[in-house]
C-alpha cells in the first residue's frame, strides 16, 4: 500500500475515535455535573442518556445557520473550520502506544513537543477570528480576551513543558514516554505539572479561566453570533482541545502508556486512555467547583506567578541535571 | 496579598472539590415524574369534584356558596329548581350549570370550607395540562362523579399517596359548548382576545 493511502485509512480511524470520544466527553460532563450538582443528568434519550450526543447532534444541524448583517461573510464562516482543524491536526503525531508492530501514531515526529505547541497555538486563530469576524461587541470582547488569555498562559505552559524536554533530553513524544519508564515526570517536575494543568486549563477556556465565553459578562463570548452546525464546531473544537490537552498530560507527565505498578495485564493503550479519561474527569470536575476568575486576576496570576515559577523550575532543572551529568 | 493567603485559597480550591465529589455520590432527590410519582399528602389540593350522596343524588343544592366564597371569582353556579318528577338533588334547587375556570383557580379550599352538603371537594388530581384555554374550563360533565362512579370522597377521608386517576378526568374531553374558551385572531401583529360568554 502507497503511503498516503495508509496515512488517509489511519486518519479516518482516529477521526472517528476523537470525534466519538468528543461526543461521550460532553455527554459525561453533563452527567458528571449534573451528578455533582445533585441531579441525575440527561437520562430520557437512550438508556442513561447515552443517545443524548446523537439527539444533540441532529438539533444543531438541523438549526438555522444565522449570519449578522455585519459579519465578514468569508472569516465570519471560516473560523469554526480554523478552529477545528487546528484542533484536530495535533492528533497526527499523538503516540498511544508502542508495541513490537511499531508505535501507534499516524506520524512519529522528532520535534514532537514543538509540533504540539505549534498547533495549538494556532487555534487562537479560529477564536479570534470568529469573534472579529461576527461584527458584533461581545464576540470581539471575547475574542481579544481570548488572545491575550492564549499568549500569557502559552508562556507559562512552554516553560513548564521545557522542563520535562530537559529530564528526558529529548523532545519525540515516545521517547519522551519511554523515558518515564521507572519514574513518572510528575514526581521529579512535579512544579511543571501544577504549571502545565493550570496552563492547560486557560489555553482551553475552561472554568475557571473561561473569560472567553464568560457568559455572565459576554453573553456567550465569542461564539454569541454562530448558532447552528458552526457553533457545533466550535464546540468539538474545544472539547477536542480538552483531550489534546488531557493527552499532552498522561504523555508527559503520567507515563503515557507505561503501566503503573508493573500492572502489565492491562495492554498499554488501555493504560493510556484511562489517564486520558482521568484528566478529562478532573476538567470536569474542576467545573462543577471553580468560580469564574477577573480578568485582571487571571492576568496578574499568569504573568506573576505562573510565569516566574515555571522559569524558576526550568533553571533549577537545569542546574541540576548540569550538576548530574 | 501575602504568601500564606494564596496558599489558604489553595486549601479552599482542595477543599472544593471534596465537596464537590462527596455530592457527586450523594443520593439525587430528583423524582423521575412521568414514570415515577411523589406521594401527595392527604390535604392536598388539587382538581374539583362534585360528590353525589349514596342513593346517586347530585350533592349541590346550588346555593352559591362556593362561588361567593371563591377569591379567585373562579366558580360560576346558576341554580334551578327541582322538578318534582326528576329530582337532581334533595333539596329544593340544584345546580342546573356548575363551571369552574381552572386557570383562575388559585385551589385555597375556599369553596370546599363554603359548601354546606360537601358537594365541592379538592382531589388530589393534577394533572389538567392542555394546548386550549377553553378545555380548562370544568363544567358539570367533568366535575361531577359519574353516576355509575360511586359517591366521591369526602375532604376528610382523603388518602395520601399516589393518586390513582391522575389524568383520568382532566383527559376527558369537554361537552361544554365554550369553544376555544376565547376568540384569538391573529392578523400580523393584531392578536386580539376576546372572553366568551360563560354568562346565563
Amino acid at each position: 500500500m502507497p503511503l498516503w493511502l495508509i496515512v488517509l485509512i489511519k486518519s479516518a480511524i482516529l477521526l472517528f475515535i476523537v470525534v466519538t470520544s468528543f461526543a461521550y466527553a460532553m455527554l459525561a460532563e453533563r452527567k458528571v455535573m449534573g451528578w455533582m450538582q445533585l441531579r441525575p443528568g440527561p437520562n430520557r434519550v437512550g438508556p442513561w442518556g447515552l443517545m443524548q450526543p446523537a439527539a444533540d447532534a441532529a438539533k444543531l444541524i438541523l438549526k438555522e445557520d444565522l449570519a449578522p448583517r455585519t459579519a465578514d461573510p468569508l472569516l465570519y464562516r471560516l473560523a469554526p473550520f480554523v478552529s477545528l482543524l487546528t484542533a484536530f491536526s495535533v492528533y497526527a503525531i499523538i503516540p498511544f502506544d508502542v508495541t513490537s508492530a511499531g508505535t501507534w501514531s499516524i506520524g512519529n515526529v522528532n520535534a514532537g513537543v514543538l509540533f504540539l505547541l505549534a498547533i495549538t497555538s494556532l487555534g487562537v486563530y479560529g477564536i479570534s477570528l470568529g469573534g472579529w469576524a461576527s461584527g458584533s461587541k461581545f464576540p470581539l470582547l471575547g475574542s481579544v480576551r481570548s488572545t491575550a488569555q492564549m499568549i500569557s498562559y502559552e508562556l507559562g505552559m512552554g516553560l513548564a513543558l521545557a522542563g520535562v524536554l530537559l529530564v528526558a533530553g529529548t523532545t519525540s513524544l515516545d521517547g519522551i514516554v519511554s523515558a518515564q519508564r521507572d519514574l513518572w515526570f510528575f514526581i521529579p517536575q512535579f512544579v511543571a505539572f501544577v504549571v502545565y494543568v493550570v496552563t492547560a486549563i486557560a489555553e482551553t477556556n475552561r472554568v475557571p479561566f473561561d473569560l472567553v465565553e464568560a457568559e455572565t459578562e459576554l453573553v456567550a463570548g465569542f461564539h454569541t453570533e454562530y448558532s447552528g452546525l458552526r457553533f457545533g464546531l466550535f464546540f468539538i473544537a474545544e472539547y477536542v482541545n480538552m483531550l489534546t490537552v488531557s493527552c499532552i498530560a498522561s504523555l508527559l507527565f503520567f507515563g503515557g502508556w507505561n503501566a503503573p505498578f508493573g500492572w502489565t495485564w492491562l495492554p498499554g493503550i488501555v493504560w493510556f486512555l484511562l489517564k486520558v479519561a482521568a484528566f478529562m474527569f478532573f476538567y470536569i470536575w474542576l467545573r462543577a467547583t471553580l468560580p469564574r476568575f477577573r480578568y485582571d486576576r487571571l492576568m496578574a496570576f499568569g504573568w506573576k506567578v505562573l510565569l516566574p515559577i515555571a522559569t524558576l523550575n526550568v533553571v533549577v532543572t537545569a542546574v541540576v541535571i548540569a550538576l548530574k551529568g | 496579598m501575602a504568601m500564606h493567603k494564596r496558599l489558604y485559597n489553595v486549601g479552599a480550591i482542595l477543599k472544593g472539590l471534596s465537596i464537590t465529589l462527596r455530592f457527586m455520590f450523594a443520593r439525587k432527590p430528583t423524582v423521575q415524574y412521568p414514570s415515577v410519582r411523589k406521594q401527595h399528602a392527604p390535604r392536598f389540593h388539587g382538581l374539583h369534584e362534585l360528590r353525589r350522596y349514596d342513593d346517586g343524588k347530585e350533592r349541590c343544592i346550588g346555593c352559591e356558596l362556593c362561588s361567593s366564597a371563591c377569591p379567585a371569582n373562579a366558580i360560576t353556579v346558576i341554580g334551578a329548581e327541582n322538578a318534582p318528577g326528576d329530582r337532581k338533588s334533595p333539596g329544593e334547587r340544584y345546580a342546573a350549570r356548575y363551571e369552574i375556570d381552572e386557570l383562575r383557580c388559585i385551589f385555597c379550599g375556599m369553596c370546599e370550607e363554603a359548601c354546606p352538603t360537601d358537594a365541592i371537594v379538592l382531589t388530589p388530581r393534577f394533572e389538567m395540562s392542555d394546548f386550549r384555554r377553553g378545555s380548562f374550563i370544568y363544567a358539570k360533565d367533568r366535575l361531577l362523579v359519574p353516576a355509575d362512579g360511586g359517591v366521591g370522597t369526602p375532604p376528610d377521608e382523603r388518602p395520601g399517596g399516589i393518586p390513582a386517576d391522575l389524568g383520568g378526568v382532566a383527559g376527558k374531553k369537554s361537552t361544554l359548548d365554550v369553544g376555544s374558551g376565547y376568540d384569538a385572531t391573529y392578523n400580523g401583529s393584531l392578536l386580539k382576545t376576546q372572553r366568551k360568554g360563560l354568562t346565563g
